[in-house]
């Protein structure tokens, strides 16, 4: 399988490895502007009123206005932080956040590193951002910060073990770590989707559809708690420990968390996207799935998960940090394994 | 109904340091510059020591040197999100010492106000409540629709926030013409978005969990500190001035008293305080659909007996009545002359805080922050 | 229960120790008592059955000062939640050596009030568990609300009056 256009076309010389690993940071620049844009409307529509309006039409230009406005402020390093690791910390959530994008296939001809152990690599840089978020909050020298630090390790720990063992289950399922094998399998309409057990009898996948769809709310349910939003926002819940983490941050820095928060947005969705509803693949099986509609519908159906993201912050209150942790450890768990064993068994019989 | 979960956190073996936080006076949920020192042990509370007078604004020690209706404007400041019952008690205690009696249709316009701002304090209270507990999109519903009736209050009065429109013996002017079609329409849209919000927040799963069996207060204790009010009441204890002493014209109404039942925990737990206040919303829905049908059309001059000259004679009062946030009480000393010897307002806000340190022990911080939020406090009042 | 009823019941328990009753238009009928047997007359107000003033509505520090006294004071308006009636208490204190045994242990609300009225009336509410200011800054001089305070010129390098 060809992996990746531009070495096609240029060859594996050092300015298609520059080009190949600058068009994700380009894609992610121009998604977080625009998922920016779509929090500050999902939230004002949620909550009947305009949002912004007087940036160009209907507010478009918002995001690059407060991108502007971030730049511009000053920026803060308080005397008491360590300054090494206060510095370094923003550094690290973005270089994480980032670094998953390798991984990440747009297309069937396009993925910046197209590795076997891609869904690993995925899991293993996501966690790398918890150093970060540590570094940061201990480094701060400010006990909200460390009491959201805390929060956000043990948090963002607990849930890595539901969300892996589900892409544990899809990974037999394919038989593959490989995210372009996995979303191939899944070619030829929407039936043939994980969400609906790949292929197979039309009574097996009536069977297991049950299961993938719990799965899939598992999943969902713990990449919302990786990326620390809303319901699961605890690390940085404002009404209790101000800001969490990055309370001392201010100016570039801050945006560094915000960014990699959003990027982090995309990266979870994009999965969900690959895991269970068959990543570039077209709905229509053949129809419209040309090379050159596959980014439109992998980006697609990730924007929609980030759509979701945006809708239940705007929807839901926040949980308390115990009940985060029953809910990860006594009720996610125990259902990821019997979801796992279930897959296991469709994967032999299909 | 949810079983009582108590936390209980094995810190025997491991050797930990408590940790002092300080909580305000500048942080997003103390509703104010209220400043809370906290005693952590990891996440878990273990002493409280609330420290106010950040807004102190030396109110009592002002009204000695005003006259009588200068103290109104003051007394609009304690607790600013419901001035009009604020000025209440003042003025009703002023017109006993008098011996004033205002005609029915202003005591009507009176209930009217008094209620409209006890729906408005409730919302703030409710939203405010919410957006402890993290849900944002409540929280602009609610103000949403305070707007309507600040806009009454704008149009009686003049202001939005501070209304100075109870005198003593009267009102500051009279309502406006559509003063009744408003009030109903504030009633319906109040009816439909408490539906609203009962879906969207009251009855969300997550907000059950958080807020019940949250810093329970038992009805004795509760009356041990003399709380009141939505405080009080969300305890079991069904005690309103409206109802026990029953002032201006509330005998002829007909509402009911709300109380904490423990419908999805421990009676007296965060959620009935705050399930009590969105009920109460109800029962003031009823109360301005009563009085604005007995309010006569007929304009009448609401001045008529406010006297030119306040001399109160010698004696001394100590006047209540029912606050959103419960009793509101002023005891006023008059020496005979223009200026009031001494005037003391027994601030809502500041006994029930006092509460805070003996029902938050031994919950999590998030909690600490839930049950601050669902005693309901405006610092303004706390301070004075 | 009438203020009358009650001001007898209480003459009967403590006879000396009640000052006197005292009923004028315009003051709501209140009792006076000695300061040193307050924290037993608020008990018995509050656990004999027929009288059940379980609810402390309001303590305030008052200054009596005038032509004839120079006297502080504390009044208590009590309240019963169940029996809904109502009762003015008050003890006068000298304002050289204003002690008042405190009643926070009687009404857990006297807390507070107490430590206002000492804030701003320098009444000292003897036993009370944390007799600090409240209102004015922990390092506050002087007693705002008596009326022979005089504002000082400087708080901290703060120039205090405008």
């Amino acid at each position: 399988m060809e992996q990746n256009f531009v070495y096609e076309l240029l060859g594996q010389e050092w300015y298609g490895i520059a080009i190949v690993s600058i068009l994700p940071l380009l894609f992610v620049l121009g998604y977080a502007l625009i998922a920016i844009l779509l929090e500050l409307k999902v939230a004002s529509w949620v909550q009947d009123r305009l949002g912004p309006m007087r940036t160009g039409w209907w507010g478009v230009l918002q995001p690059i206005a407060e991108v502007l406005k971030l730049l511009q402020k000053e920026d803060i390093t308080p005397d008491a932080v360590n300054k090494p690791l206060f510095n370094l910390a923003p550094f690290i959530m973005f270089v994480a956040a980032y670094a998953a994008y390798a991984v990440l296939p747009f297309s069937s001809v396009f993925v910046p590193a197209g590795i076997d152990l891609g869904l690993f690599f995925i899991f293993a840089v996501g966690a790398l951002a918890i150093i970060g978020i540590v570094m940061g909050g201990w480094a701060s020298n400010n006990k909200y910060s460390i009491l959201g630090a805390m929060r956000a390790a043990s948090q963002m720990v607990s849930y890595e073990i539901p969300a892996a063992i589900v892409l544990l289950a899809i990974a037999s399922l394919a038989g593959s770590l490989n995210m372009q094998e996995i979303i191939a399998q899944q070619g030829g309409g929407i039936h043939n989707w994980f969400i609906f057990g790949g292929e197979g009898s039309i009574l097996g996948k009536a069977l297991i559809t049950p299961v993938m769809i719990v799965m899939f709310i598992l999943y969902f349910v713990a990449a919302l708690a990786e990326t620390n939003r809303t319901p699961f926002d605890i690390p940085e819940g404002e009404s209790e420990i101000v800001a969490g983490y990055h309370t001392e941050y201010s100016g570039m820095k801050f945006a560094m968390f915000f960014f990699a928060e959003y990027s982090n947005m995309f990266i979870v969705s994009a999965l969900t996207a690959i895991l269970f509803f068959g990543g570039w693949q077209s709905p229509f099986g053949d129809f419209l799935n040309q090379t050159w509609m596959h980014p439109v519908w992998m980006v697609s159906k990730a924007m929609f998960f980030v759509f979701v993201q945006i809708w239940l912050r705007w929807t839901l209150p926040r949980f308390r940090v115990d009940q985060l942790m029953d809910i990860g450890w006594k009720t996610m768990v125990p259902i990821a394994f019997i979801g796992f064993f279930a897959i296991a068994l469709w994967a032999m019989v299909r | 109904m949810a079983e009582r979960k108590t936390i209980e956190y094995d810190f025997g073996r491991v050797d930990t340091e408590r940790m002092r936080l300080n909580v305000g006076p500048q942080h997003p949920s103390t509703h104010g510059v209220l400043r809370l020192e906290v005693e952590l042990e990891g996440e878990l509370v273990t002493d409280v020591i609330p420290h106010i007078g950040y807004l102190h604004r030396c109110m009592e020690k002002a009204s000695e040197a005003m006259t009588y209706p200068q103290v109104i404007p003051f007394i609009d400041r304690m607790d600013y999100i419901s001035s009009m019952n604020n000025e209440w008690p003042y003025v009703m205690g002023m017109e006993k010492m008098l011996d004033i009696e205002v005609s029915e249709r202003i005591e009507l316009i009176r209930i009217i106000m008094a209620e409209l701002n006890r729906i408005g304090n409730h919302q703030i209270a409710i939203a405010t409540f919410g957006l402890d507990a993290g849900a944002f999109t409540p929280f602009l519903f609610l103000f949403r629709d305070r707007e309507m009736i600040l806009d009454v209050f704008e149009a009686a009065s003049g202001g939005r926030l501070l209304y100075n429109y109870m005198w003593i013996g009267g009102l500051q002017r009279d309502v406006p013409p559509t003063f009744k079609e408003d009030c109903l329409r504030i009633v319906k849209t109040v009816r439909e978005t408490n539906d609203e919000v009962e879906r969207l927040l009251l009855g969300n799963r997550i907000f059950i969990d958080r807020t019940a069996n949250v810093g329970i207060l038992p009805a004795d204790v509760a009356i041990n500190f003399a709380a009141s009010g939505p405080v009080l009441r969300g305890s079991g204890v069904p005690f309103d001035l409206r109802r026990s002493e029953p002032y201006s014209l509330y005998d002829r109404f007909d509402f009911d008293i709300p109380v904490g039942r423990g419908e999805v925990g421990t009676v007296g737990d965060s959620f009935d305080r705050n399930i009590v206040r969105f009920r109460e919303m109800e029962e003031s829905c009823k109360i301005i659909e009563q009085a604005v049908a007995m309010l006569p059309d007929a304009s009448e001059d609401v001045r008529a007996l406010v006297p030119k000259r306040i001399k109160p004679p010698k004696g001394e009062i100590y006047c209540k009545a029912e606050n959103p946030k419960g009793e509101l009480g002023f005891y006023i000393i008059s020496d005979g002359t223009a200026n009031p010897t001494r005037v003391k307002a027994r601030g809502t806000s500041f006994v029930n805080l006092a509460l805070l340190p003996e029902i938050s022990k031994g919950y999590l911080i998030a909690d600490l922050i839930l049950i601050l939020g669902s005693i309901d406090i405006v610092l303004g009042e706390v301070d004075r | 229960m009438q203020a009358k009823d009650i001001y007898e019941k209480l003459q009967k328990e403590f006879g000396e120790a009640i000052i006197s009753f005292t009923q004028e238009d315009n003051v709501e009928d209140f009792v006076t008592v000695e300061p040193a047997k307050l924290r037993d007359i608020c008990l018995f107000l509050r656990d004999e059955e027929d009288l059940d003033f379980d609810y402390l509505a309001c303590l305030s520090g008052v200054d009596y000062k005038s032509k004839q006294s120079d006297d502080l004071g504390v009044v208590y308006h009590l309240y019963s939640v169940a029996l809904k009636h109502r009762f003015v208490l008050k003890v006068v204190l000298n304002r050289e050596n204003p002690k008042v045994p405190t009643v926070e242990n009687v009404w857990k609300a006297a807390n507070w009030h107490e430590r206002e009225a000492y804030d701003m009336y320098g009444v000292i509410f003897e036993d009370h568990p944390n007799l600090i200011r409240i209102l004015t800054p922990y390092d506050w001089e002087g007693y705002p609300l008596r009326k022979d305070y005089k504002e000082p010129d400087e708080y901290n390098g703060i120039k205090v009056p405008y």
